[in-house]
């Protein structure tokens, strides 16, 4: 799939994921909208999986460690076919197997549970150390938060990724530059992130994140060992008024909000 | 003149961990083993001489080893996740939660130097909430063997058991109580001692010592019921509901806080089912002063004449 097409197919995603928000009345949009891009990147162009065989052996695994932004991996896992489209307007109601969190025993293409922070990366060692110890030719994709790069149990991942040299492995953090409360700088700023990675042995790329042209070849790249892509983006992408505003981590859009959300979306369509 | 006495042979559980991990892991290539850093501790150094490759040693990092397990798992692997108690499930249990049992993760956790193992090395090293922390978790069975038999074969068991699980094991050394060719068997007591008058709950390196209690007790003309009573998730409540109704009077003692453990288990099937008189022996929610496994377990009331005294004295309020 070519770049125009990804970046149509993001856009709906776009769309879908804040009528959804909108619609449930909660949702993580802001982290959401910066990470559609990536998701749309590796469901449509990148992973190898079968829906119709979403435990097949040989499937690329994808973890979404930032588990808060559970509604945008559901709309996209949908359009690529793992569960029905209509079934996204059951997210988070009563039963609904569209947690606010992903559930690996409920939603296929789930790799396993995510939403405490920090879990996703040793998790994603884990998978790529298998692969590795079976000579099995799948790759570990795990997105983070940049934020979430302040749990420790991250680092403890990365040392040990290095020391396995897990060249099946990409770090993908999103790095929009806020967390749930503030903006990194002003709580415990990890930027740069580049030289720390790659002190601890990674090799690194950095990229516009909500760039298609840049984000495909980040993730199609392989080299030596572990490959973390610092992708910079932006919190609310897509919905101006969104855009780099730490109270969109989990904010609903107003009615008219989202009547203006959803006229800027579509017209990007 | 007394006849000489040898002194039963004492056997440390992880050996017979560690023997049974290495013959299965001959027959599955599956099976690796994961650690902290713990190859000595965790009688890992004849898996690693054989398996060297199958030996996942994430360094001191406890929850990216508990996490990595979720992963081999994922990857298809069968692992046993090994480190020493107190850490592995402290340290981790947020990890065990998410990753392990809210995942389903088919990773067994293996604490080693559980209890009072490592007495003298003070409280940050006791590991006496493990049994708290863990048995809360759904998908998740507890299990904490009390002879170098029944470790061995709990280890063979959790390796077909298709699920996670938590292997409670101590490193001071016990002699053996289950018969040879014991099959393990999740939830079901072993009975070890037919009795009509109180009922002893153990399990792990106390069984020891109510199996002596019931022997003093016997001495006393009382009549006592062993249970040794190693899965303390899912536990076995057909056994305890029995013991309590037809003995009348429940003793628990394990090497854990008295609270949330074995006996608070036994004690919420007992309310919910068949109230008697019950006593609870353990560490009394105190951090213990420094000492052998055997001298802070006598310390806490567990020696065999002390457990003995108070099934006697909790007979009286049948």
């Amino acid at each position: 799939m070519d770049t125009t097409e990804l970046e149509r197919i993001a856009r709906q995603i776009r769309l879908r994921d804040l009528q959804a928000v909108f619609e449930a009345g909660a949702g993580h949009i802001g982290g959401e909208m910066s990470v559609i891009d990536i998701l749309t990147a590796l469901y449509f162009r990148v992973l190898n999986v079968w829906p119709d065989q979403p435990k097949h052996p040989d499937r690329d695994r994808f973890v979404l460690s930032k588990g808060h932004t559970a509604c945008a991996l559901y709309v996209t896992l949908a359009k690529r076919g793992f569960i029905p489209e209509e079934e996204i307007s059951t997210f988070l109601q009563p039963h609904s197997r569209l947690n606010g969190h992903p559930n690996c025993n409920k939603v296929p293409g789930v790799e396993t549970n995510t939403g405490p922070l920090g879990h996703g990366l040793p998790v994603a060692v884990g998978m790529a150390k298998a692969a590795k110890l079976s000579g099995a030719g799948y790759h570990t994709y795990v997105v983070t938060g940049d934020g979430e790069m302040q749990e420790g149990s991250n680092w403890e991942a990365i040392m040990a990724a290095a020391q396995f040299k897990l060249d099946n492995l990409t770090l993908i953090i999103d790095h929009n530059r806020f967390q749930q409360g503030a903006a990194l700088a002003e709580t415990n700023d990890l930027a740069p992130l580049r030289p720390k990675l790659e002190a601890f042995g990674w090799e690194v790329t950095e990229i516009d994140g909500n760039n298609m042209g840049e984000i495909v070849p980040a993730l199609e790249r392989r080299g030596s060992g572990p490959h973390c892509i610092v992708a910079h983006t932006n919190k609310g992408h897509g919905i101006s008024f969104m855009q780099d505003r730490v109270e969109w981590h989990h904010k609903v859009p107003s009615k008219e909000q989202y009547e203006i959300a959803l006229a800027e979306l579509s017209e990007a369509l | 003149m007394n006849a000489p006495v040898n002194p039963p042979k004492l056997h440390d559980c992880r050996d017979a961990f560690a023997s049974t991990l290495e013959q299965l892991a001959a027959e599955n290539e599956m099976i690796v083993a994961v650690c902290n850093d713990s190859v000595g501790s965790s009688k890992l150094g004849g898996f690693k001489a054989k398996f060297g490759e199958r030996l996942v040693n994430v360094g001191i990092a406890e929850q990216n080893m508990v996490g990595v397990g979720a992963g081999l798992a994922n990857g298809g692997r069968l692992p046993f996740v090994c480190g020493a108690a107190p850490f592995l499930t402290g340290r981790s249990l947020e990890q065990i939660k998410a990753d392990i049992s809210y995942s389903n993760a088919n990773v067994k956790l293996v604490g080693i130097s559980s209890g009072m193992a490592y007495g003298e090395l003070g409280p940050t090293h006791h590991s006496i909430e493990d049994f708290a922390w863990t048995r809360v978790l759904p998908n998740l069975p507890v299990i904490a063997p009390c002879d170098r038999i029944e470790t061995a074969a709990a280890v063979a068991w959790a390796a077909t058991y298709s699920g996670p699980c938590f292997l409670r094991l101590s490193r001071v050394g016990v002699p053996d109580l289950l018969p040879e060719g014991h099959r393990f068997e999740l939830g079901k007591a072993n009975l070890l001692r037919q009795g009509s008058d109180v009922t002893l709950i153990a399990n792990g390196t106390l069984t020891h010592r109510i199996v002596k209690a019931a022997e003093i007790l016997a001495e006393r003309g009382i009549d006592a019921r062993v249970l040794n009573l190693a899965t303390v998730r899912p536990i076995d409540e057909e056994a305890i509901i029995a013991a309590a109704r037809e003995t009348g009077a429940i003793v628990t003692a394990e090497e854990h806080s008295i609270f949330g453990g074995l006996g608070s288990a036994v004690a919420e099937v007992v309310v919910d089912n068949a109230p008697v008189p019950m006593k609870r022996l353990g560490v009394p929610g105190v951090y213990a002063p420094t000492g052998s496994a055997e001298f802070l377990l006598d310390e806490y009331g567990m020696s065999p004449s002390a457990i003995a005294d108070a099934a006697q004295a909790l007979i009286k309020r049948k």
